[in-house]
């Protein structure tokens, strides 16, 4: 393997406008400079407002290698701090959530802290008097995250203080969380139904590219799809479906239907699949709840919202959106061949019961550990983890509908079968891995 | 009673032996299998999600799905053994027939190089059938099904 730390030429050669090299799915060492560098200086779902609804409450996670927590404060906000304590590293918190009090103590030597992370106490205190504690990085409680946004209840953190700004850094794929949010006629998601986490060995790009990987359901799944069209043979079109069947049939759409669906690129290696609709387009109309959002929003806006349904829109590099059924996807990369998935639902306030249900149905087929469908996408997953240290070939191609003159924009509609989604996801990782610095918090 | 013993034993005994439709006709019409994602703590499969939750239609789905050459995930294929422990009578209804066991269960499923190891109770509600006991709900709680589950590509 090469070395790749002091040599940006030598990472941005591995991504050609066609095609990028294997050593971003094999390298140990790209691995541990996509946590310096990319995942350290862009914007990471840490998780939802709802999972710390009291004030003390506490969910701790691992964000790019680093311990984290969020926080609901006294006075309400949610904050996002490292859960380490400063005085010799222990983690505050061990559990995955809880309810702190007032206070977090460190169970090593009792040094308290407030829940914004300010010093607050601890023992034998006329014994740092005339030290330098108070002066250094150890007298001074907790740090928080260097960046972190809140928007519309989604938090996330960025772990270096350089960089674009939230609003720049997203853009327009903020729409997604949108529309999301949107859905209900009361503005408000809960994280509900617990969250699925499976662990695969390959690398995170695998996933994160096949997000947006249109062509291969009809291959890939072909025996779930196979099994359930069997299954549902002899059944007219319009005849109300049992939901597995609703969510499980549009996979096999075929090539013209996934072509159609249309995408959509932005800067940063975000990205919006299925702009005109998608494997999710044609669930079950709820005629109680469409009424309810036209209350709330008015005819036309309630159309709108409705209407836009995508496939998948992804927050690069870390979060996929679903905005129906209500949904997402975090991604964890935890080694260059080792990568956790989380998969969420929400409730969304003042609808039906049965949106909840759908989110919750489309996790358990799909992204559960047991899941119908995602065995075959993880057993080709972590065939490629294997298959590509083979001689001869060192590129992985990406040359589908590929034109030159898409590196000119930053925002291209395209056709839903163009490689282009994955391309720019490609292209933004160039760019913060060759940049060469180090994240500093 | 010996009879519901014998039940839960033969039922492990047909998935080890990768006998799935054989296993599917032990499900009433109204059978669910369940695995909750809370474990032994979650109170219903609505309120909350689940690792599975499949009425016959889909346990038929899977089946059937892993009879196609084209389950790319069975190639090298999944084998399973069950290690179970002594069944509990929970529930004894003779005027209905109803009957539930709880079982506590270690279970492998092995694929190429790779094996997984689950351990947990199973829960067996059992219901009189024409021919004989059949399953209402096969309720799998694992130990940390909260937790990071690699594929679990067979039936717990």
């Amino acid at each position: 393997m090469n070395s790749y730390r002091n040599r940006p030429e030598a990472i941005q050669a591995l991504v050609q406008d066609d095609r990028v090299h294997r050593d971003l799915y094999l390298s140990d060492e790209l691995f541990a400079l996509e946590q310096e560098r990319l995942f350290a200086n862009t914007w990471l779902y840490v998780g939802h407002t709802s999972q710390v609804p009291n004030p003390g409450d506490y969910w701790s996670l691992e964000l790019a290698g680093r311990p984290v927590m969020m926080v609901r404060q006294t006075e309400g906000v949610v904050r996002v701090l490292y859960n380490r304590c400063a005085h010799k590293g222990s983690r505050l918190v061990s559990d995955e959530s809880g309810n702190t009090g007032k206070f977090f103590r460190c169970p090593y030597h009792a040094w308290t802290y407030r829940l914004d992370g300010a010093p607050l106490a601890l023992p034998l205190k006329a014994a740092y008097a005339d030290t330098r504690l108070t002066e250094c990085e150890s007298g001074r409680g907790l740090v928080p995250l260097a960046q972190v946004a809140i928007y519309r209840e989604f938090v996330f953190a960025r772990i270096s203080e350089e960089g674009p700004d939230f609003q720049t850094y997203f853009g327009e794929v903020l729409g997604a969380i949108d529309n999301m949010v949107d859905r209900s006629p009361e503005g408000r998601l809960t994280v509900a139904g617990g969250v699925l986490r499976n662990v695969m060995q390959c690398n995170w790009k695998m996933y994160l590219e096949n997000i947006n990987d249109t062509v291969h359901p009809m291959s890939t799944h072909e025996s779930a799809t196979r099994a359930a069209a069997d299954l549902w043979q002899g059944h007219t079109a319009d005849e109300p479906k049992p939901m597995a069947m609703e969510q499980m049939l549009p996979f096999s759409a075929g090539y013209d239907f996934f072509d159609k669906m249309g995408g959509r690129v932005f800067a940063n290696g975000h990205s919006v699949l299925g702009v005109n609709f998608s494997i999710h387009s044609n669930y079950a109309q709820l005629p109680e709840y469409e009424a309810a959002m036209r209350a709330a929003h008015g005819e036309q806006r309630a159309a709108d919202i409705l209407q836009r349904s995508p496939q998948n829109s992804v927050f690069f590099p870390s979060l996929s959106v679903k905005g129906s059924p209500q949904a997402i996807r975090v991604i964890r990369p935890l080694a260059a061949d080792r990568t956790l998935i989380e998969a969420w639902s929400f409730r969304a306030a003042g609808t039906p019961d049965l949106l909840f249900e759908r989110a919750m149905s489309y996790n358990r087929l799909v992204f559960s550990p047991m899941s119908v469908l995602a065995h075959d996408d993880v057993h080709l997953f972590e065939s490629m983890q294997r298959g590509l240290r083979a001689e001869g070939n060192e590129w992985v191609s990406l040359h589908r509908d590929y034109d030159p003159s898409e590196r000119a924009q930053s925002t291209i509609t395209t056709n839903g079968t163009n490689e282009l989604l994955m391309r720019n996801q490609f292209r933004a990782w160039a760019i913060y891995m060759a940049s060469g610095d180090a994240a500093t918090p | 009673m010996m009879d519901a013993f014998d039940f839960v034993a033969a039922e492990a005994a047909l998935l080890d032996s990768g006998r799935f439709d054989d296993w599917l006709a032990l499900f009433a019409p109204d059978g669910h299998y369940w695995v909750p994602l809370l474990g032994a703590a979650q109170a219903d499969p609505l309120s909350h999600n689940s690792v599975a939750y499949d009425d016959r239609l889909l346990l038929q789905l899977r089946i059937d799905r892993l009879k196609n050459p084209r389950a790319h995930s069975q190639h090298p294929k999944s084998h399973c053994q069950h290690v179970l422990q002594r069944s509990v009578v929970e529930c004894d209804d003779k005027a209905s027939g109803e009957m539930t066991l709880r079982t506590p269960f270690i279970y492998i499923e092995a694929r190429g190089d790779d094996q997984v190891l689950l351990a947990g109770n199973c829960r067996h509600q059992l219901v009189q059938g024409p021919d004989g006991l059949l399953i209402r709900q096969k309720r799998i709680d694992l130990l940390n099904a909260q937790r990071v589950l690699p594929a679990i590509q067979l039936f717990i």
